[in-house]
């Protein structure tokens, strides 16, 4: 765990007894496991845009693709009566393809990826909406989805499904992003992609398998989402959470300009903006100001962050300037 | 030359350098540097690359300054310019990169910063008033384009224009044209020439830096060299001949051949082998070069001879627009660096910093990136083999850091370089493309490469090292391809290997010991 990690570990916990000390609540068996089933639908769904991010691109059209893969699947099952594992190849499919498309324009057409993702943000919520004629896609009375309900909503010893999904997702992601080639080659390309490039890297493959997990990994939390909500009204379900994704990178440590983070970093990221909403939720303070206080946090966080790494630039340029004085041959 | 020839000898100089000396760590760049300009005298300066011209525009630009010695602009002494002084006294630069804003029109570049206000609290831009001013600028520079033009239509010549110009705009006393022409085709070269003369017509002076000499041959009043950061002559109007510059930029080399090291090998098979090749930067000149195993092939030319480009085409970064390569007599097509990188086509960028290696990364990332699956172990990467490979690479090339796990952008330019060569030494290099691998490295590990390259050649790798220092080409070559405007202007054995003969086909013209001898393409 790096340092940023842990500072942000301990900001946690000190939020976290503050708020206890407020409202005891906060520590109380049913808050505890709504939160986390919270982080577990956004810590899915963040750390497909941290893959992304590190690239040095972005992906704005997640929160309208959890509208509109969730109105897909609940459709499938509860209107088109699909057995319910097909359905959820299939939405995970569909994840891949709109990711494959967009790592595909933004590679091979040389578009940005935030007009790429923005025109996506437009057109899957439009899809979504037209497809339910503006209406709610939702289950009929006593429609029941025992073992995937149970999957997806239920819980284990007191934990949710959800969260252990995410633990498992968490586990395998930081393997790839930290350990395996791929992953070296997704931090390369975010900190200099023309010399990845130079170094044989087949750079523009690469980015697209990023945005494939990205699409991949919305998929799987919209279909989380759309059992958590149970029924789906295309025109607000998922909206911001593109947002609230590229906020649990940002504070869990990423650059926008690519190359920087870690994957335990976005999913505390995620946990610091999940406890801050239920702070609000607890605190009594008016859930209008919800935004607010994320606005307010992320803006300290990232300024906090960055004035120490200008500190620590700064450090390291006098005792480089020290050694060069010390008679290191100058280049 | 001409009959209408403004200068005036005896009119006191607008400009004039006495004894400036310039040094950086551990190089002289320019010393005992005297020269005067008088208005409206046309001053040729040339010298090879790296004799000291950029320097002494960036001392004339107030960019630098010098560390001693006195410049005198129009009567008033200075230790050294600021840029105020610089562009308050009249000095204006065209350089070769332009400094136009290409979505703007030609007016509102002209104007840029200064642009005629109408009244009012809104400061709009006065159009009307902005055209007027601009009309009269553009008809002494000849302009055959209107003012409301956009930038980006212009021709390169005509983007000059625009440039001196806006010179012209700021009552220019001195224009500074660094190689304008270089990239320039013949006829717009012609255009350019005239808007010279018709500055010296107006008693502007101007100083013209040029590779092309035919250029200043016709339009210089007097020529100054440079060499080495000194001073090595000027040529008065009637001494200024073409051979007579060649002889001041090389100086006493003339007439020794510079015969390096051990007698001409015995050259191996062609390895890599380009045949009319085409580049975007040159698409109507095809190129053919074939580089031979055991071999160092030195690839010697003026900046912007097409030599990078070709380079680029053979690694699979840029496209190749035509012509064939064959590798070991197969064809081969390469659409992508990994495709060359495949092959055993490895290439040190030009840029070390921005192509050459990741800042960000260790030394053992760096080496083992071209080659990381090799590392790998069910697509895990392997910290052991990474860094056993990053550690023996590190003992062979000599990479001075306390341990291969320390960030490449923390360590000399010498050093990064050999990470570079590092990666590819760690993998079976056929074919390695070297483009400027000493450029701002210190003398000693400039040896070191050189012996790496050595290294490389003596294993049977064809290496083509492209070079605009003279003594490197000439010292470390076995033949010697020289390129002049995109393509090759001739290809030099051991035995012609000369400063001379390397300059002047660098300038396209053939050297005469080797007309007879049919030793040229």
């Amino acid at each position: 765990m790096s340092k940023k990690d842990l500072g942000l570990l301990i900001l946690i916990l000190v939020v976290g007894a503050v708020v206890t000390a407020i409202n005891p609540r906060f520590l109380s068996t049913i808050n505890l496991a709504n939160t986390s089933n919270l982080v577990a639908l956004f810590g899915i769904l963040s750390i497909g845009q941290a893959f992304v991010i590190i690239t040095g691109g972005i992906e704005l059209s997640v929160g309208s693709l959890i509208a509109l893969l969730g109105t897909l699947f609940i459709d499938f099952i509860a209107v088109r009566e699909l057995d319910w594992p097909l359905a959820f190849v299939v939405i995970i499919a569909l994840g891949a393809v709109i990711g494959f498309v967009h790592g595909w324009l933004i590679t091979r057409l040389k578009l940005q990826p935030f007009v790429v993702t923005l025109c996506g943000l437009l057109i899957y919520r439009g899809v979504a909406r037209f497809y339910t004629a503006d209406g709610t896609a939702g289950f009929a009375f006593g429609q029941n989805f025992p073992t995937l309900e149970f999957l997806t909503a239920g819980r284990s010893g007191g934990l949710p499904n959800s969260f252990i999904a995410l633990i498992v997702i968490a586990i395998v992601m930081w393997v790839v992003l930290h350990r395996s080639v791929f992953g070296r080659y997704l931090y390369a390309i975010g900190k200099n992609e023309e010399a990845a490039k130079y170094s044989g890297i087949r750079t523009g493959r690469i980015i697209i398998a990023a945005y494939v997990i990205c699409g991949v990994l919305t998929a799987l939390s919209a279909i989380y989402f759309a059992m958590y909500t149970r029924s789906i009204s295309p025109a607000s379900h998922g909206q911001f959470y593109e947002l609230y994704a590229i906020a649990a990178a940002v504070l869990g440590g990423f650059s926008l300009r690519g190359g920087e983070g870690s994957l335990v970093g976005v999913v505390l990221g995620t946990v610091l903006l999940q406890e801050l909403q239920n702070l609000v939720n607890l605190l009594g303070i008016p859930s209008s100001l919800n935004f607010a206080v994320m606005g307010g946090v992320i803006l300290i966080g990232v300024l906090v962050d960055q004035q120490w790494g200008v500190f620590r630039a700064r450090r390291r340029m006098m005792e480089a300037t020290r050694q060069n004085v010390a008679g290191a041959p100058a280049e | 030359m001409t009959s209408t020839d403004t200068t005036h000898p005896d009119a006191a100089p607008f400009l004039s350098l006495e004894a400036v000396r310039k040094t950086y760590p551990g190089v002289v760049a320019l010393d005992r540097f005297s020269m005067e300009v008088r208005p409206g005298e046309v001053i040729g300066l040339v010298g090879e690359n790296g004799a000291g011209k950029s320097t002494l525009m960036k001392i004339l630009g107030g960019v630098t300054r010098p560390d001693s010695g006195t410049i005198t602009v129009d009567g008033a002494a200075h230790d050294g310019l600021t840029v105020e002084q610089s562009i308050g006294s009249g000095i204006a630069f065209v350089h070769q990169e332009l400094n136009l804003f290409e979505n703007l029109d030609v007016a509102a570049n002209i104007f840029f910063g200064r642009e005629p206000l109408r009244a009012g609290p809104l400061k709009l831009v006065d159009r009307a008033r902005l055209r007027e001013m601009v009309a009269p600028l553009l008809k002494r520079v000849g302009a055959n384009f209107s003012a409301d033009a956009p930038v980006a239509s212009l021709s390169l010549a005509q983007q000059q224009m625009v440039e001196i110009a806006k010179a012209l705009s700021i009552k220019a006393r001195l224009v500074i044209l660094d190689e304008p022409t270089s990239s320039l085709p013949i006829a717009e070269t012609e255009k350019l020439l005239d808007v010279i003369k018709g500055l010296k017509a107006e008693g502007i002076s101007v100083i013209f830096i040029s590779h092309r000499l035919h250029e200043i041959e016709r339009v210089a009043d007097r020529v100054v060299v440079l060499r080495d950061g000194t001073l090595a002559g000027t040529l008065a109007k009637v001494e200024i001949n073409h051979d007579e510059m060649v002889r001041l930029m090389i100086g006493r080399m003339l007439k020794e051949r510079e015969k390096a090291g051990e007698a001409a090998r015995a050259p191996g098979s062609v390895a890599l082998s380009a045949d009319a090749i085409r580049t975007s930067t040159y698409p109507d000149r095809p190129v053919s070069l074939e580089l031979r195993r055991a071999e160092i092939l030195g690839l010697a030319g003026l900046v912007g001879s097409g030599r990078t480009e070709l380079a680029r085409v053979l690694f699979g970064v840029d496209e190749r627009l035509a012509g064939s390569v064959t590798l070991d007599g197969k064809p081969l097509d390469v659409g992508s660096a990994a495709d060359a990188v495949a092959n055993g086509i490895f290439l040190v960028p030009e840029d070390r910093k921005l192509t050459g290696i990741l800042l960000d990364l260790s030394i053992a990332q760096n080496i083992t990136l071209p080659n990381l699956p090799a590392h790998a172990r069910r697509s895990l990467v392997s910290t052991g083999a990474e860094l056993a490979t990053a550690e023996k690479q590190k003992k062979n090339l000599g990479i001075k850091a306390p341990s291969v796990l320390t960030r490449t952008g923390t360590l000399s330019g010498g050093n990064q370089q050999k990470v570079v060569l590092a990666k590819w030494l760690a993998m079976n290099p056929k074919v390695m493309i070297l483009d400027e691998p000493t450029r701002g490295i210190d003398i000693g590990a400039k040896a070191e490469i050189y012996g790496l390259m050595r290294a490389l050649a003596d294993a049977g790798v064809a290496v083509l090292m492209i070079s605009s220092d003279m003594e490197e080409v000439i010292g470390v070559s076995d033949r010697i391809a020289v390129m002049h405007e995109g393509q090759i202007s001739g290809i030099l054995d051991k035995d012609d290997f000369s400063q001379e003969n390397v300059l002047l086909l660098a300038v396209g013209k053939k050297p005469k010991s080797l007309q007879a001898a049919g030793g040229v393409e």
